[in-house]
């Protein structure tokens, strides 16, 4: 339950963006929660609704795309998605895998007005 | 009034990361190898670092950060054995940040071989932050089941090593040593998995092997 922690991060991210931007307001913020990112989009929601009161993305819609856990096998090549989190390849056996993406834990843009 | 789309793509926990990397920079140059101990309330985490204790006091000096939500109760164990603690009190919260590291940080002596922090006892939260650590030490004992790997992937995913602890109690619980050996390196091929307990002084030493091996490495690599 660190969701809070994390929205507390966001909202020091958003400050300064809207800051930069000269923003009067952010009206929407868009996350990208891998599924391997240790967060649970549900919490983070809550926890960001109760955050953004008297601030500056007070009246904001957030939005998470939940990327799942995706990964590449360095022996065959092979692209696939793992809900399991088990990361041998189902094609061919190897345990050499790259993680292509599902970690991450972004903002990835804001919508404001200025 | 104008609408304009502005694009972040920042990292939630970026602040801690760049926090954490400034201070592995800092310790690496100092030539200590720090660890982070994540494990959930009872693993054994206190107990197995005074177990360490014990065993490198008489050649290699450490310290401890320990890290709970309420009470300086691991800080005076650990004291106790003659070992440097500093405890956070958290006062609620389920982990530790790097800037909690970061305040302590000028108090830490230089001529440390180890620094061990013992994270707020959770297999959940502290996974997602970096201290600061070279390595990062998961625990899972023996009473906790072996089906714990895949329940809670992110905390093996991100560790290092795996230190199963209280093996005392195998012959006493249905925990199959194998399963979680298995599920844990399904899920992270590269862990180093150690079985011990602090308890009877078995396993151990293995671990402590290791530590030293991989602190022989950060400062041939500093040299």
């Amino acid at each position: 339950m660190h969701e809070l922690s994390i929205v507390a991060s966001l909202f020091e991210i958003l400050e300064e963006k809207a800051k930069e931007k000269k923003a009067k307001k952010i009206v929407s913020v868009k996350l990208k929660v891998g599924a391997l990112s240790g967060v649970v989009p549900e919490f983070l929601e809550t926890a960001f609704n109760i955050y953004k009161e008297d601030t500056i993305a007070a009246e904001s819609k957030l939005e998470i795309e939940e990327v799942p856990l995706k990964i590449e096998c360095q022996q065959c090549g092979a692209e696939m998605v793992k809900d399991d989190f088990v990361f041998i390849c189902a094609k061919c056996d190897s345990r050499k895998l790259k993680t292509l993406a599902g970690t991450e834990l972004l903002l990835e843009k804001i919508e404001v007005e200025v | 009034m104008k609408k304009k789309e502005v694009r972040v793509l920042e990292e939630l926990l970026g602040s801690n990361k760049k926090i954490a990397s400034e201070i592995r920079e800092k310790l690496e140059k100092k030539g200590i190898l720090t660890i982070n101990i994540l494990g959930s309330p009872g693993a054994g985490k206190t107990s197995l670092l005074e177990s360490i204790a014990e065993k490198l006091k008489p050649d290699h000096k450490m310290a401890v950060i320990e890290g709970d939500i309420e009470t300086e109760r691991d800080a005076e164990r650990i004291r106790a054995k003659g070992i440097s603690a500093w405890q956070i009190i958290t006062g609620g919260a389920c982990h530790l940040e790097a800037k909690m590291v970061g305040k302590i940080f000028p108090e830490i002596p230089a001529d440390l071989d180890f620094l061990f922090i013992e994270n707020v006892g959770n297999l959940v939260c502290p996974a997602s932050y970096d201290l600061g650590e070279n390595i990062r030490c998961v625990l899972l004992s023996v009473p906790e089941g072996d089906d714990k790997p895949k329940k809670y992937p992110k905390a093996f995913t991100t560790s290092d090593c795996l230190v199963i602890t209280k093996s005392d109690l195998l012959e006493a619980l249905p925990f199959n040593l194998k399963r979680a050996q298995n599920e844990a390196l399904q899920i992270n091929p590269k862990l180093e998995i150690f079985t011990t307990s602090a308890l009877k002084d078995s396993g151990i030493s293995e671990l402590i092997d290791y530590f030293l091996s991989s602190l022989h490495k950060l400062r041939q690599k500093n040299a």
